[in-house]
């Protein structure tokens, strides 16, 4: 391991990875499924419900493991996802 | 996940009475408006300066969905009309967002002579082999093959190569991606904008609806798949190489370079005309 890296960062306490909070405009989707295809982090999945263009649009089922690639929202036809960075302070447990 | 409506941070750039569009589930015309429009945002492209021309077809609705001055044209006429608006006001930007079968077929030559000229518009086809609106008609890029309402037995013309046909016209700019490149699309987009002369982008593009059922590829997602399989990316590739085949897609940048424009050089030569006959008559 190199010497940098194995001491524990000074900032560890104030630093947080960045947290992803997840926007479906459920009434707008198509239910294409790209987004749920296409996200390296499967971090979303076809839900029961069905929206008022008669589809089912999707759920987010692991949103602590979105990396805010940001992916799903260039790949919707549709404009129905987009993902912001949560606010540092919500994110403090 | 948060349940109260945000508002889409792209959606000041659509005309909200407008949507949802018309678009069928999957339909790749989402996806180019989605990153043109990005890419605007990522410019911080002056709207007031900005001019969007379609002609007609699936993808010809484009102009009506943007919230930038537009134009709706013709059939095949985009780039006549986007002509006159780049003539008139150069210091305009005209994109023109528009069909294989509009540009290519009906509006070929209009292609063609705007390339050579190296006019300053910039065209964002999106390829989806066929003519969608009418229901499925072969068009200029059918593939080999290919079953449509016009050809229940397999087309046998031979398609054009969309960035052959720019790049041996006299473009300055010519690129291809399919949908599933997002994020080269929208930096391809962004060039494409800052970049002076005909600047032309193919995006091969999924008709699930009326293209992708005739040919085994029911749904977007396996048109995309396809996409997903056969693209290889392969920049300043030798674009006549490039034809799309069942197996192969070359996406990348064929072609940039440095070209005065036909507008410079129109107005240039009107100042020198008029230059000279301010000198005859003093
Ligand atoms: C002069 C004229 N001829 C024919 C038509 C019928 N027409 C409407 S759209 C279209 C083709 C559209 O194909 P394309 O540009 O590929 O757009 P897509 O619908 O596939 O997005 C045709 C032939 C027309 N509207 N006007
Ligand atoms: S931002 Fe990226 S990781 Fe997060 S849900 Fe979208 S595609 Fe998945
Ligand atoms: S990409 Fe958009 S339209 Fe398609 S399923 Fe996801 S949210 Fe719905
Ligand atoms: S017919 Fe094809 S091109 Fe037209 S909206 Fe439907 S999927 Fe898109
Ligand atoms: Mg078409």
């Amino acid at each position: 391991m190199p010497e940098r890296i194995k001491h524990v960062p000074l900032d560890i306490e104030k630093v947080k990875p960045p947290r992803a909070e997840i926007h479906l405009i459920k009434n707008q989707c198509k239910g294409c499924g790209y987004c749920i295809e296409f996200c390296p982090k499967k971090v979303l999945e076809e839900s029961e419900e069905i929206n008022a263009r008669g589809v089912h649009p999707p759920k987010i089922v692991n949103e602590d493991k979105c990396i805010l690639c940001s992916f799903c929202s260039a790949v919707c036809p549709d404009f129905a996802i987009f993902v912001l960075e949560k606010k540092q302070e919500e994110t403090k447990k | 996940m948060v349940q109260e409506i945000v508002a889409h941070p792209l959606s000041k750039y659509l005309r909200e009475e407008m949507m949802p569009h018309i678009w069928c589930a999957g339909c790749g015309n989402g996806i180019v408006l989605n990153c043109f429009v990005h890419a605007l945002d990522e410019l911080k492209a002056d709207l007031d300066k900005l001019v969007v021309v379609s002609g007609i077809g699936c993808i010809g609705r484009t102009a009506g969905y943007t919230n930038t001055a537009s134009f709706h044209t013709t059939h095949g006429r985009s780039i006549a009309f986007a002509t006159g608006v780049k003539l008139a006001n150069p210091e305009l930007d005209v994109v023109i967002v528009s069909g294989d079968g509009d540009l290519f077929a009906i509006g070929g030559n209009h292609f063609i002579h705007a390339a050579r000229r190296n006019i300053g518009i910039k065209v964002i086809c999106a390829n989806n082999f066929n003519y969608g609106m009418t229901g499925g008609q072969l068009g200029p890029t059918t593939p080999l093959e290919a079953l449509t309402t016009t050809s229940p037995y397999g087309n046998s013309e031979h398609p054009f190569n969309l960035v052959h046909l720019a790049a041996a016209a006299g473009a300055s700019y010519v690129a291809r991606w399919t949908t599933l490149h997002v994020r080269r699309l929208t930096q391809s987009i962004k060039r494409l904008m800052q970049k002076e002369g005909f600047c032309f982008i193919e995006v091969v593009s999924p008709c699930p609806e009326i293209f992708g059922r005739r040919n085994k590829m029911r749904s977007g997602l396996e048109m995309m798949g396809w996409f997903r399989k056969a693209s290889v990316v392969e920049n300043f590739s030798d674009p006549a190489k490039a034809d799309i085949t069942p197996d192969r897609i070359v996406v990348g940048e064929f072609v940039d370079i440095e070209k005065m424009s036909y507008e410079k050089l129109f107005h240039e030569k009107i100042a020198q005309i008029n230059e000279k006959t301010m000198e005859k008559m003093s």
